[in-house]
């Protein structure tokens, strides 16, 4: 998914002079940018609450800047900077968040963020962005690069396996519907973001073996949060079940959960949160075995929701 | 540092300017903003480009007062200037004014960024330096910060990088009134030697009395002090300068509840030749 990112936004660079990386003490690939475009391309080395205030001071002056940075590091050291200097003062900052949820969890728990949505999404201003593949992050950049407002941008490791398609509109805010189910009293909706997209659909697939249909609701914007493809979704099924590689507290789930109960009362479907339990992991491995030790996999999952539907 | 400057009729004029707005709120950062007053005239008056009538001119000179708790200084020097009115700094700190007690960006024409937390000053300022630099604009930064928000590890980070990328339109300007908000700086976190620390940070220091205007004014003007190098001017100032009761007392530092007594006592001192 970065990589999608980083050659998007290098061609983008090349004619439109807002735009300024500041990478931090990562090779992400782009170093060649520092001869070509000397002015667009800054080695910020380990110093996440002062390359927040110079990306602040860059956007003051007309700049677009966007931070790039293992999302652990990024939302956790510099979060008064974020709130302070980018969000309270409107500054178009795009933090690009490299390893959220499991992504990195190779590295072990100080590179896994189980709560950056959390945070991110608590303060006002700031629009939170998890794209679920290479191409959906690609076709992204050009409306990235319209906002007026701050982005926090969740970059899962891979961009595999690709699960939207090329033809179809995306635009920030608006919520993807990559599944319908076909109408029936065992529907299921499923509401999902980032990484934990494609496995919401592996997922769907189990669930219809065991003869459940399933909507596979698709929000690469978490904030602003598509109220309306939501609450539209959730009226048609009797079960609504939010899948994240986040923390329970705070993330999509507690966002769309809040936006039913607020629109829904009394015809609310059943409600369930999917996600990281409320405790530090201390599993060290792969993405996947750590997934799958909090629940995660699809067929886990797929289990979890049918015992939801009896 | 001892008191030796007498103050002329300007500083002792900017300082009631600034006594209206204590005398209206009853409270405030009152040795914090007194030991401003002579850097921030000098810089006003006599050193940096700006348009009171178009204060977001984009040559203009960018002021960043990292130290927000001074603020009633800046907006003391910015109504002089036209930027807001006179009358305004009674209002300070008041139920709706926007004269907030921590100055906040895009509220009062002049004030650049919001700066009430600690530490984030520096950072933005170098930010705006590049910026200036990219787009080819003459605007110079200048960022006040106190002695105490040394203590912040952001400044230091934005000492390393603004002298890597050398940036001689920075300039850094400490107010070392030797006290923070808990006592003398040498007893929480020492800060000395400060100038070397500085100069081996990469920059051109200068160190001199932050009162004293004529040397305020010579210094300035020849910044940058090096080229290719950032600057820095250590300015030795006297918390509460200009009210004998109040200086050099860290308990000044912020006071609740001034009285009708105490106001009355300020206000003739600052008449005093």
């Amino acid at each position: 998914m970065l990589n999608a990112f980083k050659d998007a936004i290098y061609e983008a660079a090349k004619n439109d002079k807002r735009i300024i990386l500041m990478v931090t003490d990562n090779d992400i690939g782009l170093s060649h940018m520092q001869a070509e475009m000397p002015d667009q391309y800054f080695v910020e080395g380990i110093s996440e609450a002062n390359t927040m205030g110079v990306a602040s001071g860059l956007a003051a002056d007309g700049f677009m800047p966007f931070i790039i940075n293992i999302a652990s590091f990024l939302v956790r050291r510099s979060y008064e900077q974020i709130v302070l200097d980018v969000c309270l003062q409107n500054r178009p900052v795009r933090l690009i968040g490299i390893g959220g949820g499991f992504s990195m969890a190779h590295l072990g728990t100080t590179h896994t963020t189980i709560e950056d949505i959390a945070i991110m999404r608590a303060v006002p201003e700031m629009t939170v962005i998890a794209p679920c593949d290479a191409l959906e992050m690609k076709k992204l950049v050009p409306s990235i690069l319209k906002w007026p407002k701050p982005i926090y941008i969740r970059l899962a490791r891979y961009g595999k396996p690709v699960v939207t398609k090329e033809e179809s509109d995306i635009d920030i805010g608006k919520a993807v519907v990559l599944r319908q189910a076909s109408a029936g009293h065992k529907s299921v909706l499923l509401i999902s973001t980032g990484a934990m997209t494609s496995r919401t659909i592996k997922t769907a697939e189990e669930l219809q073996n065991l003869g459940i249909e399933s909507t596979v609701l698709h929000l690469h914007t978490i904030k602003p949060l598509d109220e309306k493809a939501i609450i539209e979704q959730a009226r048609r099924v009797p079960l609504v079940v939010t899948i994240e590689d986040h923390s329970i507290i705070g993330g999509l789930g507690s966002a769309c959960m809040g936006v039913l109960m607020n629109n829904m009362h009394p015809d609310l479907p059943r409600l369930h949160c999917i996600g990281v339990p409320d405790k530090f992991i201390h599993v060290y491995g792969t993405q996947e075995s750590l997934l799958k030790s909090v629940g995660l996999e699809p067929s886990q999952m797929a289990k979890t929701i049918y015992q939801l539907t009896k | 540092m001892k008191n030796e400057m007498i103050m002329d009729e300007r500083s002792r004029y900017l300082r009631k300017l600034i006594l209206q707005g204590w005398e209206g709120a009853r409270k405030g950062h009152i040795g914090s903003v007194l030991s401003l007053v002579e850097i921030l005239r000098v810089l006003y008056d006599d050193i940096m480009n700006y348009r009171p009538q178009e204060p977001l001119w984009p040559d203009r000179d960018r002021f960043i007062l990292s130290k927000a708790h001074g603020c009633l200084a800046l907006y003391a020097i910015l109504a002089d200037k036209g930027f807001i009115g006179i009358d305004e700094l009674k209002t300070y700190s008041l139920d709706g004014s926007r004269l907030v007690a921590a100055c906040e960006y895009n509220t009062v024409p002049g004030v650049e960024v919001t700066t009430g937390a600690l530490g984030h000053g520096l950072p933005i300022g170098v930010g705006m330096a590049l910026a200036a630099r990219i787009q080819k604009r003459p605007s110079r930064v200048y960022v006040v910060m106190g002695d105490g928000e040394l203590n912040e590890g952001s400044v230091w980070e934005a000492a390393l990088y603004s002298a890597h990328h050398k940036l001689s339109n920075l300039t850094a300007i400490i107010d070392y009134n030797k006290l923070q908000i808990a006592g003398p700086n040498e007893e929480i976190i020492g800060l000395e030697p400060l100038k070397e620390k500085w100069a081996s940070f990469g920059f051109a220091v200068e160190e001199i009395d932050g009162h004293d205007v004529d040397t305020l004014k010579k210094t300035l003007k020849r910044l940058p002090f090096s080229k290719g190098k950032p600057s820095v001017v250590i300015c030795h100032t006297i918390k509460g300068k200009g009210i004998d009761f109040v200086e050099n007392d860290y308990k000044w530092h912020w006071k609740n509840s001034l009285d009708d007594e105490t106001v009355s006592r300020m206000k003739s001192l600052l008449e005093e030749e």
